[in-house]
């Protein structure tokens, strides 16, 4: 294959070409993300059989992705941060609704103060809205699981939308080098157009999205409940499938010198590049250090991540993302409640970083490890620690 | 292409087949209800429903039951033009790939007042410029019905509701309703029209010719709610038409830029006699208790019946009379 240098945004709006959706409605609010702008191209090229719904607002744009998803067509958009959170009312219903839409997310801060950097907290608070929820570490994976996307969420037994992120400007905006999958291939890969089961057919005509009150609202949740459960299966045949057409290998939790480690970093998204690069720079002085990168968030496979968990001294776990007043960041208190669950209980040093795309450097990554390290030998833990903020 | 608006007869009208189903939990004597079955009476292709969150989406949906013989979609209040365009342009897009085989779908949208004159107004809006073929369907019972009679831009005048009080000092709502026909036909789309269910033929006949229009329409149905404007069940639909003889809800169609009084209205037109004064409306309705007693303000009558008399008037010069 042929290698072509792009950037993230490109390289995922590659991705939607050769999907070729029948429809993609997007907005492009602050912050707007290249790959829509891209995909306007391939519309006003006829490079794409796509209707292109330049709608009025990101909520807009989930609804008519909605709409057009439950109308049985394939949908794409994508979003970040402040457009993002107007949507997420809409977000919800898309699961519920079980429409498989798949959205690719430049994971930027949220407002306020407005920034329009890199971070993952946009994606990461609609963990519980029922959308499968997956990150990328570089250009590549973007692009790639662009693809896998469709093929997961219109999976029969899944029918969820599927959401991709990208960290804003450190994937979004750098140029790497991508191997991009042809149209052909994705369209053998994903079996044609999409086959919808359950429609807006004027043949067979159904309701959807009806009032469902106290004796059937629990019931309807928890076929999204279940549904999402069935996607750990499809996600990791489809994930072995894309291994075998690609070559490119993909799991949920994936590993990084971790058969001996004692100690591990454990992150998402693009911030595992430094990660692994720290990883190797330590292993050369002698350090017992491997890396845990979550790929997809939820559905969460926590079971993965403890069994790399299982002979660590350490944990330290680095995040690009916030909350307040809770247990812990956002991913490692999914990261200690999955302990918990096997009773594991190593020594934990939880990080914040990078916020509004502050840069983490690798040189950085040597002091968290040496700060967490010092501590873990004192047998301590160490609580959620913004790095790098002034105090 | 101008359309034209079919005639429909009554007598025609009786053996149509309606796609809303009895048996749906609106209240006795609502006119969502007559409203939706007089529309379907107007379908004769494939055709889908997108419902805003209201009244009328509550009441026809209550899993597991639904009262829609067509494919019909909820998703949230603000949004159902949104959702709808949407579907207009999978259709466009699968009928260019041949997947989709129903043919020319017609797409029709229902929304209540608060989903169209306050939080759904910016996706009506993008819709409409966007160009998409569809139906937005506004029926409106002046405030917030479904969820206590709140009120909303459609709210007229005067009109008690739960956030527009009648009280000591403020006399209900001080505002005169949003003028959304003329907003909707600012938009320049090929058919705007107003309704209401106490004329069917009428109504019946602007759905169609909205639905075979090429590109968006909208049609503004006003519609009594006996809950919410405190009145008898029984007279609902007698009390809707007062809306339309007092000249508050005028009927007539904005095609391709040109008004034209409809019947009911054009007779008002021709024959200023056949006005009723607009105090003949607002003593029948408990929403205006307030105008009569304890005391008669006379002078809260006078300014509704003026903004009535003036928006008459601006229609009258538009319609050519």
């Amino acid at each position: 294959m042929t290698r072509i240098a792009v950037t993230g945004d490109d390289a995922v709006a590659e991705a939607a070409k050769s999907v070729n959706p029948d429809v993609v409605a997007a907005y492009p609010i602050t912050p707007q993300t290249i790959i829509v702008e891209r995909f306007a191209d391939f519309v006003a090229d006829g490079e794409v059989d796509t209707e292109f719904v330049t709608v009025e607002s990101e909520h807009s744009a989930m609804s008519a992705c909605v709409g057009a998803s439950s109308a049985g067509a394939r949908v794409f958009t994508s979003s970040a941060s402040a457009g993002l959170m107007l949507m997420y009312e809409i977000i919800f219903v898309a699961a519920s609704s079980r429409t498989p839409i798949v959205m690719a997310i430049a994971n930027r801060a949220i407002s306020g103060p407005i920034n329009i950097h890199g971070e993952l907290t946009d994606q990461m608070l609609f963990r519980d809205s029922g959308w499968v929820s997956m990150f990328s570490e570089d250009n590549q994976e973007a692009h790639d699981q662009t693809i896998m996307a469709f093929k997961i969420g219109e999976h029969p037994n899944v029918l969820l939308p599927v959401g991709v992120g990208l960290d804003g400007f450190i994937i979004s905006h750098a140029i790497e080098g991508i191997e991009p999958v042809s149209r052909e291939v994705t369209q053998k890969f994903l079996g044609g157009e999409r086959k919808a089961a359950l429609k807006l057919d004027t043949t067979k005509p159904l309701s959807i999205g009806l009032l469902h009150l106290q004796d059937y609202y629990m019931e309807a949740r928890a076929q999204v409940r279940d549904a999402h459960e069935r996607s750990r299966k499809v996600i990791l045949e489809v994930f072995n499938e894309w291994e075998k057409l690609t070559g490119r290998k993909y799991k949920p939790v994936e590993s990084y010198k971790m058969d001996d480690a004692e100690y591990a970093f454990l992150t998402m998204g693009s911030t595992a590049g430094n990660a692994r690069t720290a990883v190797d720079d330590l292993r050369a002085k002698g350090e017992k250090v491997g890396l845990i990168k979550i790929r997809v968030y939820r559905p969460f496979f926590g079971d993965d991540v403890t069994e790399l968990c299982k002979n660590l001294k350490g944990l330290i776990t680095i995040e690009r993302s916030h909350n307040f007043g809770g247990p812990g960041g956002i991913l490692s208190s999914d990261i200690k409640s999955a302990l918990f669950n096997k009773r594991l209980s190593p020594l934990l040093a939880e990080y914040t970083i990078g916020l509004g795309g502050r840069d983490t450097l690798i040189k950085d990554y040597y002091s968290i490890y040496n700060r967490s390290k010092e501590a873990f030998n004192t047998g301590k833990s160490l609580p959620l620690f913004w790095w790098g903020v002034r105090e | 292409m101008t359309i034209e608006i079919p005639k429909y007869k009554l007598k025609d009208l009786v053996d149509k087949p309606t796609y809303f189903s009895g048996g749906h939990r609106l209240c006795a004597g609502c006119a969502a209800g007559s409203m939706a079955r007089q529309v379907t009476m107007a379908f004769n292709k494939p055709t889908m429903i997108f419902n805003s969150t209201g009244c009328l989406e509550v009441a026809s949906t209550i899993y597991p039951f639904s009262a829609w013989e067509v494919p019909w979609l909820h998703v949230a209040f603000e949004n159902s033009a949104a959702v709808a365009s949407g579907a207009e342009a999978a259709i466009k897009a699968m009928i260019k790939k041949g997947t989709y085989t129903a043919g020319k779908t017609d797409i029709v949208i229902f929304g209540g007042d608060g989903g169209t004159y306050d939080i759904g107004i910016q996706a009506i809006s993008g819709t409409l410029e966007r160009g998409h073929d569809l139906l937005y369907i506004l029926y409106d019972n002046g405030a917030y019905m479904n969820t206590g009679i709140q009120r909303s831009g459609g709210t007229p005048f005067g009109a008690s509701t739960t956030t527009s009080p009648a009280g000591k000092v403020v006399p209900g709502n001080t505002q005169f309703r949003k003028p959304i026909t003329d907003i909707i036909a600012a938009h320049r789309i090929p058919f705007v029209a107003t309704a209401s269910p106490a004329y069917p033929e009428d109504l019946i006949g602007k759905v169609r010719a909205g639905l075979d229009v090429d590109g968006p329409a909208f049609l503004h149905v006003e519609a009594s709610c006996n809950r919410g404007q405190r009145f008898d069940p029984a007279k609902s639909i007698e009390y809707v038409s007062l809306a339309t003889q007092t000249c508050m809800h005028p009927l007539y169609s904005v095609i391709d830029g040109e008004y034209q009084l409809s019947r009911p209205s054009a007779r008002i037109a021709k024959d200023p006699s056949k006005k009723v004064p607009l105090e003949d409306y607002l003593k029948l309705e408990g929403r205006w208790r307030h105008f009569f007693k304890p005391v008669r303000r006379e002078e809260l009558i006078n300014k509704f019946q003026a903004e009535v008399d003036k928006r008459w008037a601006e229609l009258l010069k538009k319609a050519g009379y």
